[in-house]
């Protein structure tokens, strides 16, 4: 019976993993064949060699360095807000927080481009610097889900009310409490919610594409749409840049200072 | 009387429409160690959450050293508070614990490093300075709270339940160890609990509390042998309860279950047919007659507990049962469940609850 279960379970455990490594095998083995003949990593040296790449990736990071900051900046004072002096409006603003995933990119980039063209009030998108700003904002926005649900569940495994009480009490400020308490104490977390929001916004299409920047997204599409191999060499590349970011969430958890309660 | 250092005026705080402190009032000397006590609920914790400035009282003052605190935030009441939960900052390690509140206040880095050193020396902790909180025991960590909250030299000290997470042994050394601290440095303190043995060990004074209310406030001594109240002589100490009926009241005599006992002077106000609820100690209480207790009630041996030095004995008396603890004597087996039995007490013992 034992040998049977474990049987199946090692048969699901591998129609899973082949459904996930084959096609990335595929791709993979498919970016190495530029050269006829043999394998090589052609596809990979001209996307590097390619100076559209590499001005549209670190125009990507760029991008995703200032999402990063306006997140942490948006989400960390309203999520310990909420938790500290309003646990009744952690519903609705879990609900807020959720809208991005449920309204497509494209709606909410079509009512940007409505809301702040060149003739209105906000004038974002009269300049390319104030299409940067739009970007990161709309960026801001999609990555809001990951980057609160991540803050929130560092701030649920603290005290957050005693430890501000005590930090008050010793003579602390609102920021001083914020930024040598709390923020450190949830630093992982953080870090979690960045890292998952540059993987959003390096691979993002919809809106660079849409407000006409030079991100990395809209190169990837182009790539793929204009050569064979590239395109898997750059898929590869992608999955490697996630895979990263996840690597160093793991990384980084170890690190994370340790609560008595909570030591291991 | 000198002037109080803190002085709680009229406080009174609600929730929407229900109450949980209504007019507090309580004076507390400079270097006092003064104990709320009281059961959940009992508003304890709110009154010292309003003198630390984490809530606001709808009502009255609170003032220290002749400042009127009672709008000020907590950040700017310059008050020390350990917490139950001990409330160390999990990224900080002991010393840039003990050390916050300098820092904060913008001591320099070499007096703030002196402070920190004769803090832990004062906590007996001198080599955990570079340990980080979940390093140390529940004892340690609420030591460091402690060395935390007074090492900005804090006007007044508040003590929120510090031992109720620790274990007894720990709960026992480490009263103490706050108790000898606070009279070391002579700082005012607040000490809340609802563990009377812990407010009448180490306090000087104790305000107990019931229902949003101070229902008396006195030293250990008046609290307990003195209660002003039923409720007070309830929480306070084991109590023999029994119901009675004056049947004389210039006399002072009183029936208590078919039995009449003499409690002259005692009856103030009441009159022949009232009933009363009478109290005594089981340390008031002694097994058979005794000489100097002059008050015996009969009854039957309900209950036997041998507890090694003590063993603990309940009488039944008409519908009432008496509790008391006689010493273990090896010559004396004790008495057995179902013999008849005499208590004796001296009526200057019993306490007439209103």
């Amino acid at each position: 019976m034992k040998q049977g279960s474990r049987f199946w379970a090692w048969l699901v455990f591998g129609v899973g993993t082949a459904y996930f490594v084959l096609p990335l095998l595929a791709t993979f083995e498919f970016s190495l064949r530029k050269r006829r003949g043999e394998y090589s990593f052609d596809a990979y040296r001209s996307l590097f060699e390619d100076p559209n790449f590499q001005t549209t990736f670190t125009y990507s990071v760029v991008v995703a360095v200032f999402t990063i900051l306006l997140g942490v900046l948006l989400v960390v004072p309203t999520a310990y807000w909420i938790r500290l002096r309003l646990p009744n409006l952690r519903p609705l603003v879990e609900f807020i927080t959720l809208l991005p995933l449920v309204i497509p990119a494209i709606v909410i980039v079509f009512g940007y481009i409505r809301m702040f063209g060149s003739n209105s009030t906000l004038p974002f998108l009269a300049t390319a610097r104030g299409t940067d700003v739009l970007l990161v904002i709309g960026y801001a926005v999609l990555a809001l889900p990951y980057m609160y649900r991540a803050v929130d569940t560092g701030l649920r495994t603290i005290d957050v009310r005693t430890l501000t009480e005590a930090a008050q009490i010793l003579g602390a400020g609102w920021t001083t409490i914020i930024a040598r308490i709390i923020l450190p104490n949830v630093l992982i977390a953080v870090l979690s919610g960045a890292f998952l929001s540059f993987a959003i916004v390096i691979g993002e299409f919809t809106m660079a594409s849409l407000l006409n920047r030079p991100a990395f997204g809209p190169y990837l599409q182009n790539i793929g749409a204009n050569s064979a191999y590239e395109p898997s060499a750059l898929a590869i590349i992608s999955f490697a840049i996630t895979w990263g970011c996840m690597s160093l969430i793991q990384i980084l958890s170890r690190f994370a200072p340790k609560s008595a309660n909570r030591p291991n | 009387m000198a002037e109080p250092f803190l002085s709680i005026q009229q406080v009174q705080k609600s929730f929407g429409a229900t109450t949980v402190v209504q007019d507090f009032n309580l004076d507390v000397e400079p270097g006092e160690f003064v104990s709320f006590l009281g059961p959940s609920g009992c508003g304890k914790t709110t009154v010292l959450r309003m003198v630390a400035g984490f809530e606001e009282p709808s009502a009255g003052k609170i003032v220290v050293a002749g400042k009127d605190i009672t709008r000020l935030k907590p950040n700017q009441r310059n008050v020390g508070m350990v917490f139950q939960a001990y409330a160390l900052f999990p990224n900080l390690t002991v010393a840039q614990n003990i050390g916050f509140g300098l820092k904060v206040a913008g001591m320099p880095k070499p007096d703030a490093d002196r402070r920190v050193a004769e803090m832990l020396d004062l906590i007996k902790l001198p080599q955990m300075g570079d340990r980080y909180p979940y390093q140390l025991s529940g004892g340690q960590q609420q030591r460091i709270a402690l060395a935390r909250a007074i090492a900005p030299k804090p006007k007044l000290l508040l003590l929120d339940e510090p031992l109720s997470a620790l274990d007894a042994k720990v709960r026992v050394s480490l009263r103490e160890e706050i108790r000898s601290i606070q009279k070391k440095l002579g700082i005012t303190t607040i000490f809340v609990t609802h563990d009377q043995e812990e407010a009448l060990s180490i306090s000087d004074r104790i305000a107990v509390m019931y229902g949003g209310k101070a229902e008396q406030v006195g030293t250990p001594f008046e609290i307990y042998n003195r209660p002003a109240t039923k409720f007070v002589a309830n929480f306070v100490g084991t109590l023999n309860v029994l119901e009675g009926t004056v049947t004389d009241a210039a006399s002072g005599k009183v029936r208590v279950n078919s039995q009449e006992v003499s409690l002259k002077g005692k009856l103030n106000g009441s009159k022949s047919g009232d009933t009363l609820s009478l109290a005594l100690r089981p340390e008031a209480i002694s097994l058979g007659r005794h000489p100097g207790r002059d008050s015996s009630l009969s009854g039957e041996i309900a209950e036997v507990h041998f507890l090694g030095s003590v063993i603990r004995v309940r009488v039944g008396i008409g519908g009432s049962t008496v509790s008391l603890d006689t010493f273990n004597s090896p010559a004396t087996p004790p008495p057995a469940v179902g013999e008849k039995a005499e208590i004796s007490f001296s009526s200057g013992d019993m306490l007439v609850l209103h």
